[in-house]
């Protein structure tokens, strides 16, 4: 948007400020970009005529979207991003993780939809691992395979996973005398991970005077545990981000790395890519299905339809934005995409209604500025699905690496540039005459 | 970590991972030799034995029933003019492809239709034709990404703090070991440049440092002077000159008659995927087969 108006003298001055505070700081570019989405929501809501409430709650929102995508777009980059694995099955390990773990935790005479009722610590870990585990059996046969033939395995899975879930065998069956099931089509309930905010405020001590805090601003008792749990999915976002950092500045995400470049080279060096390749996509499927609980699953009750290739496809589209390989970047690109490209036309349609009728095609609606208007609020979520294409290309056009594709982010876990300025002085132009001398001195 | 270019035969300080016998063990048992020749020790003197290598690739026989043993320290030229099945032979060695029949030892250890990493891991290791660098990767993650035996493979090292320090150390170690082969190959000007931005030239230098960066026993150059200049031409050519004799063994393919034949002190000619003749460069120059398969060729 600066772009448009560069021949501005201000402009160049502005872009430096912004890149001197912003450039090379990852924190700084997560909360100046949230901030700025923050500040827009606010802006849009008090013109809406939002109170207190009204502004918190589409805050929260927005953050619960930006967490949400942040910690799929994660995995993905996990996948995609490091190891150029092209998995477009998020949906189904999502569903996968969030099913295991809804029928684990859920009470047995749940309905709709059965389960065992076991404590959630292990209904959660039970669904990162046959997150895993169904990543790794999918995994076998087709990362032998080339990276396209593995894009159509895993999409073919994720709609399998969909629909087995819909199915009547699987929506009730009898497991070692105890009746579990998804409850096909009806969907399944259980212990919305949800519910965490107000058990945080009832047992944390002092937590009772956030709501009496909430209730004198004007915010309801639901906003302020709703916010409490979008705390939570930030935390996990962190967690996730930290967990990945990690993996990327270590020797383990240098091979990573290099699988994506070039599998044969890394392979002729004595790396076992299979090995590789088998333990990145049980842990980001384990990551795409507790991210699924948690961020989809979060009301406690989900269905077939909430698992639908189309969440696949945005988050693919949040990490392109937010560029491939960069773990920060990826933060980035799920926030924008989730909050600015997705959110925010909905949230705008919601609460502007148009003036007069809107007309009823296309055609009428050019009739006018006014018209035109009226005509994109009503048709916001369609709308809103050419303004992302139009981004995508745009982007691939312009910056086709995304926001923070391409960046140096290191892969092992010291800095391999700074070394004993001694020996680099020396070593600065070697010559081999001198190379017998330092042999000499080769004491191990 | 100071003063030690190369340690081409320094084993004890070699990462490794414990449960990996250390390459120059010896096999408990001799391999059955079909050549008829006798085998003198595990490797007698010879890491690399070839017999009766085939590859076909449909109705096409790339390579048939061929048979070499490379000597331990030596540097060997494997040439032919196009088509005489010298990449073939390579990659079969090297793990890409799978022979249709016969064996390839190394160290007395049979590698047939091994994968590529395992037998890199038995000290084996192969550069590319085109140089095949990482190019979204740094030459210093080039050369980090190829020692053998890292921690920091193992994903929980790297990622459990109390761990991840011992993947530290070893990282801070391993990065001293990779400045000095730049220096050796004079390209720690380069350390932090992307390999992608690197020249035809320094891409070769780079390939060659990071294969011995596994450091290997025995070194595969598949036409490791293709594309470079004559001056950095030379400084391959010392480059593997002085490698060789710190003990290490090379086999270089090439199709250039005349840097095998001022370098190499034994080759190896091939034809139309069959051994032509085999010996030292001068009686190589003589054999009038050899004369002709590649006077043949040109005349065509």
């Amino acid at each position: 948007m600066s772009s448009a108006d560069s021949s501005l003298p201000g402009v160049g001055r502005l872009r430096a400020t912004l890149t001197s505070v912003f450039a090379g700081h990852d924190g700084r570019m997560i909360a100046g970009t949230m901030g700025g989405i923050y500040l827009l929501l606010i802006l849009v809501g008090l013109l809406a005529g939002f109170d207190a409430g009204g502004v918190v709650n589409t805050l929260r929102a927005a953050t619960v979207y930006a967490a949400g995508y942040g910690m799929l777009v994660l995995a993905l980059n996990l996948h995609w991003g490091y190891t150029g694995l092209f998995n477009i099955g998020v949906a189904g390990f999502m569903a996968v993780g969030t099913y295991t773990t809804a029928i684990l935790s859920a009470a047995p005479s749940t309905e709709p939809g059965f389960g065992l009722g076991l404590p959630l610590g292990v209904a959660v870990i039970g669904g990162m691992l046959a997150a895993a585990l169904l990543g790794v059996l999918t995994a076998l046969p087709a990362l032998r395979l080339r990276a396209d033939y593995l894009a159509i395995v895993t999409v073919a899975l994720s709609e399998i996973i969909r629909l087995g879930i819909k199915s009547r065998p699987l929506a009730e069956f009898t497991l070692l005398g105890t009746t579990v099931g998804t409850g096909g089509g009806r969907g399944i309930s259980y212990p919305a991970p949800n519910r965490f905010g107000s058990w945080a405020l009832e047992t944390v001590p002092g937590g009772g005077a956030v709501y009496d805090v909430g209730a004198a601003v004007g915010v309801a008792r639901p906003v302020i545990e709703g916010v409490v749990y979008m705390f939570l999915l930030i935390a996990s976002a962190a967690a996730f981000w930290v967990f990945l950092v990690r993996v990327g500045n270590s020797p383990f995400g240098r091979v990573l790395k290099a699988i994506r470049e070039d599998e044969l080279v890394a392979s002729s060096l004595g790396k076992d890519t299979r090995r590789f390749k088998l333990i990145v996509f049980a842990v980001g499927c384990a990551l795409m299905g507790l991210a699924g609980y948690l961020w989809l699953g979060r009301s406690g009750f989900v269905n077939d339809l909430s698992f639908r290739p189309n969440i696949t496809f945005f988050v693919f589209v949040a990490l392109i934005i937010g560029g491939a390989g960069s773990n920060t970047g990826s933060i980035l690109g799920g926030m924008v995409f989730s909050s600015v490209l997705f959110y925010f036309p909905q949230f705008v349609s919601q609460n502007f209604s148009p003036g007069g009728v809107a007309p009823r095609n296309f055609v009428a609606a050019l009739d006018g500025v006014g018209a035109f208007g009226a005509y994109a609020l009503q048709n916001i979520s369609a709308i809103r699905f050419m303004l992302i294409g139009i981004v995508l290309v745009y982007l691939m056009q312009n910056r086709p690496q995304g926001l923070l594709g391409h960046r140096t982010e290191s892969a092992a876990a010291i800095d391999l540039l700074d070394r004993d300025a001694g020996m680099r002085a020396d070593g600065g132009a070697p010559d081999t005459a001198s190379r017998p001398d330092r042999q000499g001195e080769d004491g191990e | 970590m100071v003063g030690r270019p190369i340690r081409p035969r320094a084993r004890t300080d070699r990462v490794r991972t414990v449960s990996e016998p250390p390459p120059s063990a010896e096999p408990l048992e001799p391999p059955v030799d079909t050549s008829g020749e006798p085998t003198v020790g595990a490797d007698g003197g010879f890491p690399l034995r070839v017999e009766g290598l085939s590859k076909t690739f449909g109705g096409i026989t790339a390579v048939a029933d061929v048979s070499f043993r490379i000597s331990e320290g030596s540097l060997t030229g494997l040439i032919g003019p196009n088509g005489a099945g010298k990449s073939t032979t390579f990659n079969c060695i090297a793990g890409v492809h799978t022979p249709t029949a016969g064996e390839i030892y190394f160290n007395g250890e049979p590698i047939t239709g091994f994968e590529p990493s395992q037998i890199a891991t038995k000290g084996l290791v192969r550069t590319f034709q085109i140089a095949r660098e990482l190019e979204e990767m740094t030459v210093l993650e080039n050369m980090m990404l190829a020692p053998s035996g890292q921690l920091g493979e193992s994903l929980l090292r790297s990622v459990l703090p109390g761990l991840r320090k011992g993947v530290m150390a070893q990282e801070a170690e391993l990065r001293d070991r990779v400045w000095e082969m730049l220096e050796l190959f004079e390209i720690d000007h380069l350390a932090g440049e992307y390999a992608g931005n690197l020249s035809g030239g320094q891409r070769k230098l780079l390939e060659m440092a990071r294969a011995l960066m596994t450091d290997p026993e025995m070194v595969l150059l598949d036409e490791p002077l293709a594309g470079v200049n004559p001056t950095l031409e030379e400084k391959i050519l010392d480059r593997i000159q002085q490698l060789r004799g710190e003990g290490y063994t090379f086999l270089l393919v090439e199709h250039d008659m005349d840097v095998i034949m001022n370098n190499c002190e034994q080759v190896i000619v091939m034809h139309q995927g069959k051994i032509l003749a085999e010996g030292e460069p001068a009686t190589i120059r003589e054999n009038e087969r050899v004369i002709d398969a590649y006077l043949g060729d040109s005349d065509e």
